[in-house]
């Protein structure tokens, strides 16, 4: 799923200098920036970080120091549906652990890494604002399952499956 | 779920609004609702006031920060006005990450407008013609709800050159977090705002004196500002009827846990546990007994049910014990092991540690390491007591909040459940039995 090397990136590149474009010259965008590339890309590759050092005039080195600094930045491509468990105290007393537990079997996959066929990464988070719902798993940006039980799982992941 | 929405508000006929005076109840993406109810009141009689009025006004009426600390807000923005510098800023701290936290989430997404109203009204009151809000990169709908508020209020003048016909300017705009629990301390948030790595900065010199880029810059919880406008609208004296003496006005509570009823309530400052947990959260679900409340949040104290009288405000930790924090009450009853929920909250501060100091770095790792011998059967006594020993370091040299307040918790579950931790130490092992000794484990991050 290499999607740097491909040709839509021409593409997805322009996207992402467009938007640079529009933000170049304002002050600290370098996390604002990343966020897009990583909304269009998927991932941080070594190329993009090189791509967007160059775009912003910022030393590589600083690009990949906040690239690995923050949780929510990825060097590796996740799978195409994201599920972020929150391990949160909140969710934890409400059973967090066992839906992960549940979700690893069924998936059978190391956390963050992409399922074989790329559908699906497993990634623990803290807090996802979203308490009074505990457990929480949140499916891309917005799919939030709350009261989750390890039962539900595979009923939960057939919808993802079933979209294909 | 509709995450705006779902996010329950459980209206009581006990509960006092201020701050979620309008969340629920207005269509947050339509500026003519908020300005119906009294919306950009506030901001209009301050434009007619001195700033230094505005700030005596907040001196008045004692507001202390929503973010946890409760550092009292007028001062703060006193100390701002006083320095002089070509240029200040207004920071909003949106970057709401505790564990049990969801209160200023509601916020942004229910009411937009007092955000951004206690905003304008900061930069008037201090002298700055520039805010950001930083908001947690998860909150997708908050980041929404708020771009939405703001590119109406430039609609409507309230944003921009000449805020209602004044004088007065004011640009704002909405700064992205990328997942790091310690970028909610301000010095790395505006590290991050600075488009750098978040890890903290000496203080002093505060934000007020030395903050982005250096200038002069006001740093406020997102509740914090939506406290203002109400002020400025009512009055000192009124917010001052509410609440405690030493901490005025209401607090907005995310009651999580083994509640009946969870989801968010706002009091008076001074109300008790007892009430949070009993009244609000309807008591504990399925015939079940009360172990413990988590009070405060994520850095916060564990207490028993027997003192649950304790009233919280911004003093009742050390009148009682229990710190008030962020305003987070988590439940948690029998079926819980006391060793087990000490590593679960402390594997998530060796995680969040962002490693610039050893204290930490070092101290949280080891603490971990510690917990999980005592969940797998094989803790001593001798690690007990190493426990309270890296609690007084971390407390004395970690460089920031977030070192410094692991002890907080870690020691007020120590004290309370030794027993338990002990009973870890011989067969039959952990008494609830949730710590099963020879179970091997997943890797969980
Ligand atoms: N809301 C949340 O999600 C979280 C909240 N917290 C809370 O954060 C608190 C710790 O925050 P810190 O910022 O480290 O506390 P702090 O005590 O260093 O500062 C509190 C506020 O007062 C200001 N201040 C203090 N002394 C000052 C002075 N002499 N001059 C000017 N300004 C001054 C600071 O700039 C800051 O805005 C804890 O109490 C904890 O409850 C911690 C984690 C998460
Ligand atoms: C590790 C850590 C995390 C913090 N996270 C937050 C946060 O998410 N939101 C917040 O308002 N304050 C947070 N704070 C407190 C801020 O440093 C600061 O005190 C606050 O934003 C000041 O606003 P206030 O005076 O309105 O409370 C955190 C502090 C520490 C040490
Ligand atoms: S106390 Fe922890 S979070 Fe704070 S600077 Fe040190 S390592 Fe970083
Ligand atoms: S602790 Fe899981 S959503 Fe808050």
């Amino acid at each position: 799923m290499s999607l740097v090397n491909c040709p839509e990136c021409q593409q997805l590149y322009k996207e992402l200098d467009e938007y640079i474009d529009s933000v170049k010259g304002n002050t600290g965008v370098l996390i604002n920036v990343l966020h897009k590339a990583q909304e269009i890309f998927g991932y941080l590759s070594e190329e993009l970080q090189q791509h967007v050092s160059e775009k912003l005039d910022i030393p590589l080195s600083q690009v990949y120091g906040v690239v690995t600094f923050y949780n929510f930045f990825s060097m590796k491509p996740k799978g195409k549906n994201q599920i972020k468990v929150c391990l949160g105290t909140a969710c934890y007393v409400k059973g967090a652990d066992k839906i992960l537990e549940r979700l690893q079997d069924e998936l059978n996959v190391e956390m963050n890494e992409p399922t074989s066929d790329g559908l699906f990464s497993i990634h623990a988070v803290r807090c996802l604002g979203a308490c009074s719902m505990a457990p929480v798993v949140l499916i891309g940006e917005d799919d939030y399952y709350g009261r989750v039980s390890p039962d539900e799982v595979s009923k939960i992941l057939d919808k993802y499956r079933r979209a294909e | 779920f509709d995450s705006g929405g779902s996010v329950e508000a459980t209206k009581s006929t006990s509960e006092v609004r201020i701050v979620l005076r309008n969340a629920g109840s207005i269509d947050p993406r339509n500026l003519e609702e908020y300005i119906a109810l009294d919306g950009y009141q506030g901001l209009a009689k301050a434009l007619r006031m001195t700033p230094e009025e505005v700030i005596e006004e907040l001196k008045k009426s004692n507001l202390r920060g929503r973010g946890g600390a409760g550092f009292p807000t007028g001062l703060k923005w006193e100390f701002t006005q006083k320095v002089r510098s070509d240029e200040k800023f207004v920071i909003c701290n949106a970057d709401e990450g505790e564990p049990g936290t969801f209160k200023d989430r509601l916020i942004m997404e229910g009411d937009p407008h007092s955000v951004i109203e206690g905003m304008v009204i900061a930069g008037y009151a201090v002298g700055a013609s520039k805010g950001y809000i930083y908001i947690r990169g998860e909150y997708f709908e908050s980041v929404s709800s708020l771009r939405d508020a703001i590119s109406k209020a430039y609609e409507y003048g309230l944003l921009g050159q000449s805020v209602l016909g004044t004088e007065f300017s004011f640009d704002l705009s909405v700064r992205l977090g990328a997942g790091a629990y310690v970028c909610g301390e301000e010095t790395a948030l505006i590290e991050s705002i600075e488009g750098k790595s978040g890890r903290p900065r000496l203080k002093p010199p505060y934000p007020p004196v030395s903050g982005l880029y250096g200038k002069p810059t006001v740093v406020n919880n997102v509740e914090t500002f939506a406290c203002v406008p109400p002020i400025i609208d009512k009055g000192a004296g009124w917010f001052r009827s509410i609440g405690t003496q030493s901490s005025p006005g209401t607090k907005v509570f995310s009651l999580c846990g083994d509640l009946v009823k969870r989801g968010i309530v706002e009091v008076p400052m001074g109300t008790s546990v007892r009430d949070l947990v009993h009244k609000f959260g309807g008591g504990i679900p399925k015939g079940r007994t009360l172990k413990m409340v988590q009070t405060g949040g994520a850095a916060g104290t564990f207490i028993k049910p027997e003192e649950m009288d304790a009233e919280l405000d911004f003093d009742s930790f050390k009148k009682s014990g229990a710190s008030l924090g962020s305003g987070v009450i988590l439940a948690i009853d029998e079926t819980h092991c006391a060793v087990d929920i000490a590593k679960n909250l402390m594997e998530f501060f060796a995680h969040e540690s962002c490693g610039k100091c050893s204290p930490c770095r070092e101290g949280t790792r080891v603490i971990v390491y510690i917990l999980d011998e005592f969940s797998k059967g094989r803790g001593t006594v001798e690690m007990f007591n190493q426990l309270y020993d890296i609690s007084e370091t971390m407390e004395e040299s970690s460089f920031c909040g977030l070192g410094q307040s692991v002890p907080i918790p870690l020691r007020s579950i120590l004290d309370r459940f030794k027993d338990e931790f002990l009973s870890h130490l011989n067969s039959p092992g952990c008494p609830v039995g949730v710590c099963e000794f020879d179970k091997p484990e997943k890797k969980k991050r």
